[in-house]
C-alpha cells in the first residue's frame, strides 16, 4: 500500500491516531482555559509570595530535561516494537517510566515545598489558578506512567500484535503532547514569572 | 475482531520516523530549552524584549515537538491531522487571547471601591 489518499479506506493505525489526535486536541483547549486563568490572576497575590519568590529555576530546568529525554525514550520505544526488538523496548519504557516518575516527584517535592512555607492554593488567586495549572499537568503525567505500566504488562503478556502497537502508538502521542503542554507552563509560568 | 484489523493493516509501510529523526529533535528542543533559559536569565536580549523572545522560543520548541516527535508533517496521510491541529489553534487562541482582553477592560473599568460603597448608601 502506497498511501491513504489513494482511494478506499486509510490503514486502521491512521484512524486511530487520527482519532486519539483530536482527543489531544480537545484535552490542549481545556489547558488552554486554564493558561488563561493564569494568565489574568498570575498579579494578583493577595500580599502572599509572588512566583519570583517561590520558583527556582535550577529544579524547574531538572524537571524540563527529565520530561524531554522521557518523550525521547518514549519514541525510541515505538521505534523498538515496530521493529519487534524487544529488549529494547522494554528498556526504552523502563527509562521513559523512571524519567516520569523523577519529573513527578520533583514537581511533588516543589509543591510540597510551597505548601510547607504557607504558599498553598489558598492563599492567593495567583497560587490557586498556579496549582490548578501545574497540578493538572502532573495529574496527566500520573496518568500517563500508569498507562504505560498497564501497556507494559499488555505487550509482555499478548506480544507485538497490532492492537498492542496501535495503543503504544496513541501512548506516545498522550507522552509527546503532555511535552508540548510543558514547553508553554515552563515558558508562561517559571521563565517569565521567575523575572 | 482482529480480522477487519488485519485486512487494511496488512503491508503497511512505517510511517514513523526513524532513530534519526527523534535524535535531531532532541538536540533542537534542548538547544532551545537551553536558549529559553539563558534568555530569561541573563541580560542577552534587551528587558522588555524578554518575553517577546520567550514566546518565539517556546513557539518554536513547540513546532519541533510536532514535527518530530508527533510526526504532523505535509504527506498526504496527514491532511486531516494537520485540519484539526489548525482548528485546535485557532480555539485555543480565541481563548486565550479573548480571556486576556476581556479580563485586562473588566480590570480597568472596574469601579473602585470606595465608590462602590457610596453608591450603597
Amino acid at each position: 500500500m502506497t498511501s491513504g489518499s489513494a482511494g478506499g479506506p486509510a490503514p486502521v493505525r491512521i484512524v486511530v491516531a487520527y482519532g486519539f489526535w483530536i482527543f489531544l486536541l480537545s484535552d490542549i483547549i481545556m489547558f488552554s482555559a486554564l493558561f488563561a486563568t493564569y494568565a489574568v490572576l498570575s498579579g494578583q497575590t493577595a500580599g502572599g509570595p509572588s512566583g519570583r519568590e517561590l520558583f527556582q529555576l535550577r529544579h524547574v530546568g531538572v524537571e524540563t530535561l527529565c520530561l524531554l529525554f522521557s518523550s525521547y525514550t518514549c519514541g525510541l520505544a515505538i521505534l523498538a516494537i515496530e521493529r519487534r526488538r524487544m529488549r529494547e523496548f522494554y528498556v526504552s519504557c523502563a527509562l521513559t517510566f523512571v524519567l516520569g516518575a523523577s519529573f513527578l516527584g520533583l514537581e511533588i517535592s516543589e509543591f510540597v515545598g510551597m505548601i510547607a512555607r504557607g504558599a498553598g492554593p489558598s492563599r492567593s488567586a495567583f497560587l490557586s489558578s498556579f496549582f490548578s495549572l501545574v497540578g493538572l499537568h502532573g495529574i496527566h503525567v500520573s496518568a500517563g506512567l500508569l498507562w504505560l505500566t498497564f501497556m507494559v504488562a499488555q505487550t509482555a503478556t499478548k506480544g507485538a500484535r497490532d492492537f498492542v502497537r496501535r495503543r503504544l502508538l496513541c501512548f506516545s502521542l498522550f507522552w509527546h503532547a503532555l511535552d508540548i503542554i510543558w514547553v508553554a507552563l515552563l515558558t508562561l509560568v517559571y521563565l517569565m514569572g521567575a523575572r | 475482531m482482529e480480522q477487519h484489523d488485519q485486512a487494511p493493516d496488512a503491508g503497511e509501510t512505517e510511517p514513523l520516523g526513524s532513530f534519526a529523526s527523534y535524535t535531531v529533535g532532541l538536540i533542537f528542543a534542548l538547544l532551545l530549552t537551553g536558549a529559553s533559559f539563558l534568555v530569561s536569565q541573563t541580560h542577552l536580549l534587551w528587558a522588555p524584549g524578554v518575553p517577546a523572545g520567550l514566546a518565539v522560543l517556546a513557539i518554536a520548541q513547540m513546532g519541533v515537538h510536532l514535527v518530530f516527535f508527533l510526526h504532523i508533517s505535509t504527506g498526504p496521510d496527514n491532511t486531516n491531522n494537520v485540519l484539526a491541529l489548525v482548528f485546535g489553534l485557532l480555539i485555543v487562541t480565541l481563548v486565550v487571547s479573548g480571556s486576556l482582553w476581556i479580563m485586562a477592560h473588566l480590570n480597568a473599568n472596574m469601579m473602585p471601591p470606595s465608590a462602590l460603597m457610596e453608591m450603597r448608601r
